[in-house]
């Protein structure tokens, strides 16, 4: 808890000013501070009182236990594509960050991989970098469900005991991690933007908060494992080295079909390629300056001649102009392509954290005050709806020199 | 039939920033709302309850909070909830994802044992983390389907359309259940005259950790696995150049000859 040394404040209200929670006043009978509920021990009134007259207790540890606890987890997450099973990009993107993590704790990288005939998937985790695999087939884990899901990973972690378990961001990893949170009794810190051990071995993530104006570190100091989850795109993917192999062990999975309480009825898929958003190299994308549904021919012209992919922002998929699955942003998908074109996108933060890893960004906006000029490589104020029938033009012209 | 909404006062996500130069906290006027998507989950209850007259729909909101989240709650009140219950008290203070959904367990537990429903939003927009419902459905023992866009009541079962990364799925499952929403109308919907002084006269309570009869020790900061460590303002990207668009044929060139140039164009 945060205690005030009642003799110490002088009542200066730095505390107040500064408490990002609103959790410290300072009252004004007795012009001292006073912690309020809220209080999240974030410690930024800590360091900023000028008297040293605030200072946290926290719970003792017990080092042994901790201790007990070894080596780095990662949900194998898989998808179909075209009918196959393929390890989802965000698995070998948290095996490249596992593979630091460990060589920093002297530990080893393990993937849990749940499912169903998915042993074939195993050798591309071990050239990733995991260092052992534990698979874990049943015919009740073809399909992602919560309750299969959860009671198969859910074992591992209390059998095995890792140190570190990490997660995809994804639906389903935003829909399981929690619920074996819930199961171990652990923390959980969800869509982390970093991931680094401190020189009390223990995890440091570090998450984006209100919307991606703030920046928070996390520790879970008393419980094992600490869990994470991260974005897809968020870390890179790290090369194969096809010679590398690990440990296989294969676990013994006692499910009954009453365990898993939810069915699914009806599976539809858009087109894939078409949607495939976070893996695309060139996205063209479009904001609510668009001003109508019709107008988004302007922007897959503009799409086909640069050969990108066509994403937006939430308030179009929120009207219904684009589907979900196409939505960049905090609530839609991240993405990091080599080139984003942002059009009619003012740049709310919530569209920022899901788009400023991207290599290069061009912006096109009327609004020369536009927050997304302030990311852009190269922007332009002015109407996209006269330049861009412009560029293409341009594109046409300079094609069919090149053809002749 | 009994729904219970899980509801959060959140911040303007938005307007809350770190001033870069000090690192401190930039809150000034900043508003207290009823978190978006949990106005998605009160729009569904309305439309369950609308579309299903026979089951004699009842809806319970339920929040966990400071006491001024009462505000949020007469929100829901106001968007059709028929009560609503704020879980408030010290104890509770500090509380982090765990810690939080034992607490909203217990409140369920102790106030609306008989649920067949539980609707939240599915994030709240200070966090975004999305955790809290299905930690809360974990503890309770109920089934969960995260993203729903659509609810539909079938006998003892729900059935939500999911999103799904690639399209949507259609889920059932049977009741009590949980159900987290990600989307609605997306405009917010202004309670007539009336909703807002019928809300005044539903019951809303104001519930403490020893009226539900929670050990201090289960919830709280001394109960929540994960702590803050520290708060910083993120690293700013610098903008590159930028140009004047007026003369469309123009700037179009200035384009084409910077992608050109990055080698971003195939000619």
């Amino acid at each position: 808890m945060l205690n005030v040394d009642i003799e110490t404040c002088i009542g200066c209200k730095i505390c107040e000013r500064v408490c990002p929670f609103a959790a410290i006043i300072v009252e004004p009978e007795t012009k001292k501070a006073k912690v309020l509920e809220g209080c999240t021990l974030c410690g930024t009134c800590v360091g900023a009182c000028p008297v040293n007259a605030l200072s946290i207790e926290r719970k003792a540890v017990s080092e042994e236990e901790i201790a007990l606890y070894k080596n780095v987890f990662i949900w194998g997450e898989w998808e179909k594509k075209e009918g196959k099973k393929v390890i989802k990009n965000v698995a070998f993107e948290l095996l490249g960050k596992g593979k630091e993590l460990t060589e920093k704790l002297g530990e080893s990288l393990a993937v849990v991989l749940p499912g169903n005939d998915v042993g074939h998937l195993v050798p591309e985790l071990f050239h990733h970098g995991a260092d052992k695999v534990y698979l874990c087939e049943h015919e009740l884990l073809e399909d992602y469900s919560t309750d299969g899901y959860t009671s198969v990973i859910a074992s591992v972690i209390a059998s095995e005991k890792p140190s570190i378990v990490l997660y995809g961001a994804t639906p389903n990893g935003r829909d399981l991690a929690p619920r074996i949170a819930g199961r171990l009794a652990l923390g959980l810190t969800a869509d982390c933007t970093g991931l680094d051990i401190n020189e009390s071995r223990q995890l440091v993530q570090t998450r984006p908060a209100f919307g991606g104006n703030i920046m928070a570190s996390i520790l879970s100091p008393y419980t094992r494992p600490q869990m994470s989850s991260v974005r897809p795109n968020v870390f890179p993917k790290p090369e194969a080295d096809v010679s590398k192999t690990g440990v296989l062990e294969e676990v013994e999975v006692t499910l009954k079909p009453v365990s898993i309480r939810t069915k699914i009825i009806e599976e539809i898929v858009y087109h894939e390629e078409s949607i495939n958003i976070e893996e695309a190299n060139i996205l063209v994308s479009a904001g609510r300056g668009i001003g109508s549904k019709d107008n988004l021919q302007y922007i897959e012209e503009l799409a086909e001649a640069v050969n990108g992919t066509v994403s937006g922002s939430r308030p179009l998929v929120d009207l219904g102009w684009l589907p979900h699955p196409q939505q960049v942003g905090q609530s839609g998908k991240t993405v990091a392509p080599t080139l984003y074109i942002a059009l009619g996108i003012s740049g709310a933060v919530q569209h920022l954290v899901g788009m400023t890893s991207s290599d290069t960004i061009v912006a096109i906006n009327k609004d020369k005050e536009a927050p997304i000029f302030e990311v852009a490589d190269f922007g332009i104020i002015g109407d996209m709806f006269e330049i861009i029938p412009e560029f293409v033009k341009i594109i046409k012209e300079e094609q069919a020199k090149k053809a002749n | 039939m009994k729904i219970v909404i899980l509801v959060k006062q959140v911040p303007e996500a938005d307007k809350v920033a770190v001033d870069p130069e000090t690192g401190t906290l930039i809150r000034e006027g900043v508003a207290s709302i009823l978190n978006p998507y949990c106005e998605y989950a009160l729009d569904q209850a309305a439309k369950l309850k609308k579309d299903n007259p026979e089951l004699n729909i009842e809806v319970t909101a339920i929040s966990m909070g400071p006491p001024q989240a009462k505000i949020a709650l007469l929100r829901c009140l106001e968007l059709g909830a028929d009560k609503a219950y704020l879980l408030s008290d010290r104890k509770f203070a500090g509380s982090d994802v765990w810690a939080t959904s034992t607490a909203i367990k217990e409140g369920i537990v102790g106030l609306e044992p008989n649920f067949d429903l539980i609707l939240a939003g599915k994030q709240a927009i200070d966090g975004d983390t999305a955790q809290v419902p299905a930690e809360t459905a974990e503890q309770l023992g109920v089934p969960q389907i995260t993203y729903g866009v659509d609810v539909v009541i079938n006998d003892k079962r729900v059935e939500v359309k999911r999103e799904t990364e690639t399209g949507y799925q259609i889920l059932s499952t049977k009741m009590p259940a949980l159900v987290t929403m990600s989307k609605g109308s997306n405009i917010r919907r202004i309670p007539s005259m009336q909703d807002v002084l019928e809300a005044r006269k539903k019951p809303l309570k104001v519930v403490s950790a020893d009226d539900l009869s929670i050990e201090e020790s289960k919830v709280g900061l001394s109960a929540s696995p994960t702590q803050v460590d520290k708060i910083f303002a993120p690293p700013s990207k610098s903008g590159g150049q930028t140009i004047d668009g007026s003369d469309p044929k123009a700037a179009a060139r200035k384009l084409f000859d910077y992608l050109k140039e990055n080698k971003f164009l195939r000619v």
